[in-house]
C-alpha cells in the first residue's frame, strides 16, 4: 500500500536517520512511503493567533499537495504532525480563513485531506498484533524509556492521538517490539524546544533532569518522536562542559523497529547521534537466525 | 352593546413620550363599545388602580382594558383591582403599548401612536368576548415524597413531619444519612458527624408521621402538583427475611399518592482515573478527601497505605479536577477548600511532629467564621499553605513526588511525601439525569438539578409541586444543606396550608359534537393533558395539566378544541380589527 509521505525539512537534513529508518521500516511493512510531489517547510510552529492566516498559508499548500496524492499525508516529525494537524482542525472550523487562503494561494485546497503520524498508522491500521508478528529480532530485555514530549499530543482536543497525561502509543509499539518499557515522570514534559536556539541553558537544564530521571527509572536509552526532542536530548550529552551524567543514547522508534524487524544496519540511520547507540544491540544481532526459528516454532 | 373602559398609561414618559396617549384616548372613545377613556400618568400607582375602580362603578363597566405595560408585568395587578369593584378578573385585559410600541419605535411617533390605537382596540374586541370565569379548584394531597435518606432529604422531612403531614422517605441504600455519615469531624468544631448524625436518623426512624423506605427507588410518576402519583420499588433486604435466599427474594413495587416531592439526591466522589497526571489510581499512597475522611475516622496515627508507616509529610491538593475544563468540571466544588483546612488540621492533631502543605488556587472560605478556620490552620497549626497548581504527582520509589509551582515565591516545587490526598469534585450522584427526566425536571450539563431561578426561586424546580434540597442542586456544605432543606420543607408547607388548589380557568376545552376523535391533539399537546376519552370517543382535557398553550386548538382540523377566552371568534375579531 503506497502512503503519502511528507519528510519535512528536518527529516531531509540533521534527522536524515529517523526519514531513513522510517522509509525502511514502512517498506518492510508493505506501507510504501511516497513523498509528496513538490513541498515545503511546514512553516515548524503553529500560529497562536487566529488573525494569522498568512502563517497557515506553508500548511495549507502541504496540505493541498496531499489532496493531490489522494487525500491522505503521513508524517514522521513531531513537529510537522503537530503543524498539520492543528491546521486541518483549525480550517475546518474556519471555512472563511480558508477561503482567503485559497483567495491568495490560487490553489484551492477543499479542507478535507486526513492527517496522520505514522505511529497512528501502526495503532489503527497495521495493529500491534501484526508488526509483533514480523518481528525477527526480539529485543527482550532491552529497557526503553518512551518520552513523548509535547508536541505529540498536546493540545489533545486538537490532535486526538493520546491522553497526554497517560500516553501509551509509543509504550505499545515498544512493547511489540519485545522491550521492555519504562514510564517515567518527565515523558510527557518539555524538552525546551525552540529555546534551544536563544536560551540553551534552559533546555540544558531539562535534558538533565530528564535523563537523570530516567536513568534512575533503570532506562538504558531513550526513545522518542521529535526529532527535535531528540536533539535536545542528546546533543548536551557531549558538548555542555562538566556534563557528568553517564550517556543515555536517544533513539527514534523507527531506528528500533529498524532493527526489530531484522533490517541491515545501513536502513537503521544511527551514524550521526551524538550517543552512539549501536552498542545497545549488540546482543541481539547474533539472534536473527534464533528469532526466524523463533517464529516458526 | 358592551360597555368598556379603556385606561391609557403614560408610564412616565417610558410611553407617552413616544406615543401619542391623548390620541388613542380620543380615537377609542369612538369605538361603540367604548363608553368611557381616559389617560393617565402611572396606571399602576395606587391613585391609578383607584381611578380604574372609580370608573367601573361610574360607568357601569362590563369590561376593562388597560394599556399599558406587558401583561407578564402587571396583569396579575389590574384583575385585581377590578375584581375589588365587583367586576370578573378574567374580564380585564392589558394592551401591549410599552415593551412593542413605545420601547421600540422611538423614531417613529406617529406610527407608534398608530399602532398603539390598533392594539389597543384589538384588545377591546376580544374582552368584549371575555366569559366570566373562576379560578378552578383542585383537589389536594397532603402527603410529601422525599427521595434521597442524606442530610437534606431527613431535615426536609423532619420539618414537614413536624407540622403534622406524612412524608415518605425512598432512600436507596440501606441506610440513612448519606456522604454525611462517611466524614469523620465536620468543621467548623471538628465534632464527629456521625454523632451528629445518628441524632437525626433517630428522630427521622421513629418520627409517626415518616414512612422510611430503604434500598428503594422511584420508578414511576403521574400526574401533577398536588396529585402526583409514584411507583417505588424496593429490593428486599436480605436481614429482615433470614430464611429465604436472596436470589428469589421478588422486589417489592408500592404505588402512593403524594402532593409534594423534595428531591434531595446528592452527590458522588469523582473518579480519579480520570486524573492520571496525579496518579490516577494506581499509587497507593494518592487518596482522596472521602478515602482521607475514612482514614481519619478510623482514629489513631495516620499512615502510609502502602506499609504502613507514619505518614510526616501529607500533600492535599486543591482544585484536583474541579475549576478544570480540561477535565469536564468547570465548576469550584464549594466546600473543599473548608474541608482540607479540617483535615489538614486533624492531620496534625494526630501527626504533631508532621508538615501538612496545600496547593491551592485560591482559598474560598466565605462564609461565617470561615476564613478564620482556614486561617487558624495556617497559623496555630503550622500547615504551609503554597498558592499554584500541581503538576504531576508520581512514585519515585517508596515515595510520592509532587511537582507544583508556588506562584508566590515564582518557584517550581518539589516536595517528596508519603501521603497526598486530592480534593477532588462533588459529582451528582448516578442516575441524576435519569431521574430527573422520570420527574419531568431539568438538570444542567453536568446533571445537578435545575431550580426554577438562580436567585429567587433557588429550591423550587420549574415543574410545581418538585423541590430541590441539598447538594442534588449543586455542591454546598452541610450547613447550607440543612438551610435550603428547611426551605424546600418550607414551600411544600405552602402549598399544603390550603386544603385545596386553584389553578388558571384559561385551559382548552373540546367541542364533543365537533371532535373526530382524530387524536392530532393528543399528539401535540406538550403537557400530556389530552387524552381520548375510551367510551364516548372524544377528546378529554386534564384542566389540571392544561397549560392553555393553544397547540391543540392549532392542530385540530375541525375546531373542536377552544382555549377558553381565546375562542375563534375572539381571535378572528381581532384580526378584523388589525387589518
Ligand atoms: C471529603 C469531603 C469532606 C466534607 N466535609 C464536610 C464538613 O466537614 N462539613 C460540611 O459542612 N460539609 C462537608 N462536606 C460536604 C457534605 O458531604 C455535603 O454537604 C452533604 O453530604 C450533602 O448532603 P446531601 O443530603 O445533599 O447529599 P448526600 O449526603 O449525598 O445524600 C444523598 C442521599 O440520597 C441517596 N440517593 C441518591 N440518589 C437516590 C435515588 N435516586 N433514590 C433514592 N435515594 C437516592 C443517597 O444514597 C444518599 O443517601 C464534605 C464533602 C467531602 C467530599
Ligand atoms: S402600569 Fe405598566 S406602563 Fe403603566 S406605569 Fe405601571 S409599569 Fe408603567
Ligand atoms: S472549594 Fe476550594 S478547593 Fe474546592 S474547587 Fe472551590 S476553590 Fe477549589
Ligand atoms: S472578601 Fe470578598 S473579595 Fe475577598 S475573598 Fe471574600 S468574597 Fe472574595
Ligand atoms: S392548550 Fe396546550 S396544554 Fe392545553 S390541552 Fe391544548 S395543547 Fe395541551
Ligand atoms: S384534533 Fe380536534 S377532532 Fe381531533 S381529537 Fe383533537 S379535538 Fe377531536
Amino acid at each position: 500500500m503506497a502512503i503519502p509521505y511528507f519528510p519535512g525539512c528536518t527529516l531531509s537534513t540533521k534527522a536524515s536517520g529517523y526519514d531513513r529508518s522510517g522509509r525502511a521500516v514502512a517498506q518492510a511493512l508493505g506501507l510504501e512511503f511516497q513523498e509528496l510531489n513538490e513541498w515545503q517547510c511546514c512553516g515548524a510552529t503553529f500560529p497562536l493567533s487566529a488573525e494569522n492566516a498568512m502563517a497557515l498559508v506553508a500548511p495549507t499548500r502541504l496540505l493541498r499537495q496531499a489532496q493531490d496524492a489522494g487525500g491522505q499525508v503521513t508524517t514522521l516529525c513531531a513537529i510537522c504532525f503537530h503543524v498539520l494537524r492543528r491546521t486541518q482542525h483549525f480550517l475546518q472550523g474556519h471555512p472563511d480563513v480558508l477561503e482567503r487562503i485559497n483567495w491568495f494561494t490560487e490553489e484551492p485546497y477543499l479542507g478535507n485531506v486526513r492527517v496522520t503520524h505514522f505511529l497512528e498508522l501502526l495503532r489503527n491500521e497495521l495493529t500491534w498484533e501484526s508488526l509483533r508478528a514480523k518481528v525477527r529480532r526480539p529485543l527482550q530485555g532491552l529497557r526503553v524509556a518512551p518520552y513523548y514530549g509535547c508536541l505529540l499530543l498536546r493540545p489533545p482536543s486538537e490532535i486526538q492521538l493520546d491522553d497526554p497525561d497517560d500516553p501509551h502509543i509509543l509504550h505499545e509499539c515498544l512493547e511489540a517490539l519485545g522491550c521492555e518499557v519504562i514510564t517515567f515522570p518527565y515523558q510527557s514534559e518539555c524538552c525546551g524546544s525552540y529555546l534551544v536556539v536563544n536560551k540553551p541553558k534552559v533546555p540544558q537544564q531539562l535534558a538533565q533532569d530528564i535523563l537523570t530521571s530516567a536513568q534512575r527509572h533503570g532506562a538504558q536509552a531513550l526513545v522518542t518522536a521529535c526529532p527535535l526532542c531528540q536533539y535536545n536530548l542528546d546533543y548536551p550529552q557531549k558538548s555542555v562542559s562538566g556534563w557528568t551524567l553517564k550517556l543515555l543514547p536517544v533513539l527514534y522508534f523507527t531506528q528500533l523497529m529498524a532493527v526489530a524487524l531484522g533490517l541491515p544496519s545501513e536502513d537503521w540511520g544511527m551514524e550521526n547521534h551524538t550517543v552512539d547507540p549501536r552498542p545497545l544491540f549488540e546482543p541481539y544481532l547474533t539472534t536473527v537466525g534464533q528469532g526466524r526459528t523463533g517464529g516458526d516454532r | 352593546m358592551s360597555r368598556i373602559g379603556v385606561f391609557v398609561c403614560h408610564c412616565g414618559h417610558n410611553i407617552a413620550g413616544t406615543v401619542d396617549v391623548k390620541a388613542v384616548v380620543e380615537q377609542l372613545q369612538r369605538n361603540g363599545d367604548v363608553v368611557f377613556a381616559i389617560d393617565y400618568k402611572y396606571m399602576c400607582s395606587d391613585p391609578g388602580q383607584q381611578l380604574i375602580r372609580e370608573s367601573i362603578e361610574k360607568y357601569q363597566l362590563d369590561g376593562v382594558v388597560v394599556a399599558a405595560c406587558s401583561p407578564a408585568m402587571h396583569e396579575t395587578t389590574f384583575r385585581r383591582t377590578v375584581s375589588a369593584a365587583g367586576l370578573n378578573g378574567f374580564r380585564c385585559e392589558s394592551a401591549n403599548i410599552r415593551e412593542q410600541v413605545s420601547w421600540v419605535h422611538q423614531q417613529d411617533k406617529e406610527a407608534a401612536t398608530q399602532k398603539a390605537i390598533e392594539i389597543t382596540a384589538s384588545i377591546v374586541e376580544k374582552v368584549k368576548g371575555n366569559e366570566i370565569l373562576e379560578p378552578l379548584v383542585l383537589p389536594l394531597t397532603h402527603r410529601t415524597l422525599v427521595i434521597g435518606g442524606g442530610i437534606a432529604g431527613m431535615q426536609a422531612a423532619l420539618d414537614i413531619a413536624e407540622a403534622g403531614y406524612p412524608v415518605i422517605l425512598v432512600e436507596r441504600h440501606d441506610h440513612l444519612g448519606g456522604r454525611m455519615a462517611e466524614l469523620s469531624g465536620s468543621y467548623l468544631n471538628f465534632r464527629a458527624a456521625p454523632d451528629l448524625l445518628e441524632k437525626k436518623i433517630q428522630q427521622v426512624l421513629s418520627h409517626p408521621n415518616i414512612q422510611t423506605l430503604r434500598n428503594a427507588e422511584v420508578i414511576g410518576l403521574s400526574g401533577y402538583v398536588g396529585n402526583f402519583r409514584v411507583q417505588v420499588k424496593q429490593n428486599p433486604e436480605a436481614e429482615e427475611t433470614p430464611v429465604m435466599p436472596l436470589d428469589e427474594l421478588q422486589p417489592l413495587t408500592f404505588t402512593f399518592d403524594v402532593g409534594a416531592i423534595v428531591v434531595a439526591t446528592g452527590w458522588q466522589p469523582y473518579d480519579r482515573a480520570r486524573l492520571p497526571e496525579y496518579g490516577g489510581v494506581e499509587i497507593p499512597d494518592v487518596v482522596d478527601g472521602l478515602t482521607f475522611e475514612k482514614m481519619l475516622r478510623e482514629g489513631g496515627v495516620l499512615r502510609r497505605p502502602s506499609d504502613g508507616k507514619i505518614a510526616c509529610e501529607v500533600v492535599f491538593v486543591q482544585c484536583a479536577g474541579s475549576r478544570d475544563p480540561e477535565h469536564g468540571v468547570s465548576y469550584c466544588s464549594k466546600v473543599c477548600c473548608m474541608y482540607v483546612a479540617k483535615q489538614a488540621m486533624m492531620y496534625k492533631e494526630r501527626v504533631p511532629d508532621g508538615q501538612a502543605y496545600v496547593f491551592y488556587i485560591d482559598i474560598r472560605s466565605a462564609g461565617k467564621n470561615y476564613d478564620e478556620y482556614v486561617q487558624r490552620a495556617m497559623t496555630d497549626y503550622g500547615v504551609l499553605y503554597l498558592r499554584g497548581k500541581v503538576s504531576r504527582v508520581f512514585r519515585e520509589g517508596d515515595q510520592t513526588i509532587v511537582w507544583g509551582s508556588d506562584t508566590l515565591t515564582g518557584r517550581a516545587v518539589e516536595i517528596a511525601a508519603d501521603l497526598v490526598v486530592l480534593a477532588t469534585p462533588m459529582l451528582p450522584s448516578r442516575g441524576s439525569a435519569e431521574l430527573g427526566q422520570l420527574l419531568h425536571i431539568s438538570t444542567d450539563g453536568y446533571g445537578f438539578f435545575n431550580e426554577a431561578h438562580p436567585k429567587l426561586r433557588p429550591v423550587e424546580t420549574l415543574t410545581a409541586g418538585i423541590y430541590l434540597a441539598g447538594v442534588a442542586q449543586g455542591p454546598k456544605d452541610i450547613p447550607e444543606t440543612v438551610s435550603q432543606a428547611s426551605g424546600a420543607a418550607a414551600k411544600v408547607l405552602q402549598l399544603f396550608s390550603k386544603d385545596e388548589m386553584t389553578a388558571s380557568p384559561l385551559v382548552a376545552s373540546v367541542i364533543e359534537e365537533l371532535c373526530a376523535a382524530c387524536g392530532a391533539c393528543v399528539k401535540v399537546c406538550p403537557y400530556g393533558a389530552r387524552q381520548i376519552h375510551p367510551i364516548w370517543n372524544y377528546a378529554t382535557v386534564n384542566a389540571a395539566l392544561c397549560q392553555g398553550c393553544g397547540a391543540c386548538v392549532v392542530a385540530c382540523p375541525n375546531k373542536a378544541s377552544q382555549v377558553r377566552n381565546w375562542r375563534v371568534e375572539q381571535v378572528m375579531g381581532m384580526v378584523d380589527r388589525l387589518l
